[in-house]
């Protein structure tokens, strides 16, 4: 048979690219629960990573129930909303506008102690990034935070999934006289200071992504910080949510800090 | 009829492996998958997986084609040969994905830059589709692992030197360098040094065998 003949080319064209599919969606189908599943379990996991829970993947399905006691939802003022935290696909609610985002919030309980869970959510150098970060109950101290990534490179933006990168974040506080200044992942080291952590070398692009991250996140859920401790001092200008003033409060403190 | 006749691991077919290694390597003389190479030799943990997925797509790959050989209509073969890595390639990953979840995430970029790994199809292209299965099969070999070589090699130098760790083991502060006032060098991680610690390796390879060595 003559194998260069237009007919034929067309015929094994068209067989391949139909086997191809077929298999290709098959295998997509079938496994799709697995995949599901593990995917489910992993974020179960961060988030007891979060509160300083480390579990393997496994163990986290029995663990979650036993420390995480609520799971809430709040609105962009901060009130409590219907639905549960773990539905939500933060990946779509941020494309959202702010008025019209659900902010998921998990409470803790780890040796007594209560601990707020928010998860995160930003952009890298090469794709998303996410992670969740847990604060104390007086709102001020971070407990401990953890990062992912879809693509970031490895070996350098690729590491902020490393404890070396996380662990700093346990005891950095996110207010200064009760004003927000977040946290900032600082180039060249953070010396000490109490709202920075170390930035990794060659991943600085990666290391500002987060430094975004936690800042625009966390400013979203400064109205419901606000309503479970009203002694704090936020700004008037951080309760109106999303202003650009507020951008540019944030961006000189930064500046401040920086320099 | 005397390719039937031939031993499975004759000189000749051992040849196909051996040859990769040293007077054909991939990277180091053909300068094939250089790409991929510079960019995941930062640690040798991610260079040693990368080199086990080249292992396994390749030897696939090679296989499946130089089954089809005879089957495929030369003017599309070069799109044949994508869709063959390509379906591997993602085959591959989801059964990871579903099965060996964190294997899958140490992947996650490296699947996409197998797919685009010149040397896969450039095997493909220059072996697979005019010699049978059994000697496609020994030439994956050959190719992968001497694509890993180097790979590692480079990746080994770049993160003792770079980070002072081995697959993330803190080797140099065991040792206790650091308190002598050692100091990593930070330069090695960054991309331009996997091109030059690679010219390193080149030039250390043509000084052992000269035979690469181009005359004037």
């Amino acid at each position: 048979m003559d194998v260069n003949k237009n007919s034929y080319t067309i015929g094994f064209a068209t067989i391949m690219v139909v086997i191809v599919a077929a298999l290709l969606s098959s295998a997509a189908i079938g496994l799709k629960p697995y995949q599901s599943k593990n995917v489910e379990l992993e974020k179960k996991q961060n988030i007891l990573k979060s509160v300083g829970v480390e579990v393997s993947r496994e163990q986290a399905k029995v663990d979650y129930s036993t420390y995480i006691k609520e799971e809430l939802v709040v609105n962009h003022l901060g009130e409590i909303k219907e639905g549960s935290a773990f539905d939500i696909d933060l990946s779509k609610e941020v494309k959202k506008d702010a008025s019209e985002q659900s902010f998921p919030v998990y409470i803790a309980e780890v040796d007594g102690e209560k601990k707020y869970i928010i998860p995160l959510r930003g952009k890298g150098l090469w794709g998303p990034i996410w992670g969740f970060i847990s604060l104390n109950d007086d709102i001020n101290t971070i407990s401990a935070a953890v990062f992912d990534h879809k693509s970031e490179t490895p070996g350098l933006g690729a590491e902020i999934n490393r404890p070396f990168f996380q662990d700093p974040f346990t005891g950095k506080t996110i207010m200064e006289d009760g004003d927000f200044v977040s946290v900032i992942v600082q180039k060249g080291g953070a010396n000490g200071d109490i709202h920075k952590v170390d930035g990794i070398s060659g991943g600085t692009i990666t290391s500002d992504g987060v430094t975004d991250m936690i800042d625009e996140r966390l400013t979203k859920y400064l109205p419901y910080f606000k309503s479970i401790s009203p002694e704090m001092k936020v700004k008037e200008i951080l309760e109106t949510v999303i202003s650009d003033e507020k951008r540019d409060t944030i961006s000189n403190i930064n500046e401040r800090i920086i320099d | 009829m005397s390719d039937k006749k031939e031993a499975l691991f004759s000189k000749k077919n051992l040849k196909l492996v051996k040859d990769p290694l040293d007077d054909n390597n991939p990277i180091t003389v053909q300068v094939l998958g250089i790409c991929s190479a510079l960019a995941i030799t930062v640690q040798l943990k991610p260079a040693v997986v990368m080199a086990i997925s080249v292992f396994f797509v390749l030897c696939i790959a090679n296989v499946l084609v130089s089954l089809m050989r005879k089957m495929i209509p030369s003017r599309i073969r070069i799109i044949v040969q994508l869709v063959v890595i390509a379906t591997l390639v993602i085959l591959v990953d989801q059964v990871l994905k579903a099965f060996l979840y964190d294997v899958s995430k140490e992947l996650s970029v490296f699947v996409g830059l197998i797919i685009t790994n010149c040397i896969i199809m450039g095997r493909l292209e220059a072996f697979a589709l005019a010699n049978t299965p059994w000697k496609a099969f020994m030439d994956g070999v050959g190719n992968s692992l001497g694509y890993a070589l180097p790979l590692i090699v480079v990746a080994f130098f770049r993160e003792l030197l770079g980070s002072g760790t081995l697959f993330g083991y803190p080797v140099l502060e065991n040792l206790g360098l650091y308190k002598l006032g050692y100091e990593n060098n930070g330069m090695m991680i960054l991309p331009p040094m996997a091109l030059i610690t690679c010219g390193v390796y080149i030039w250390i390879q043509r000084i052992k065998n000269t035979k690469l060595v181009e005359e004037k």
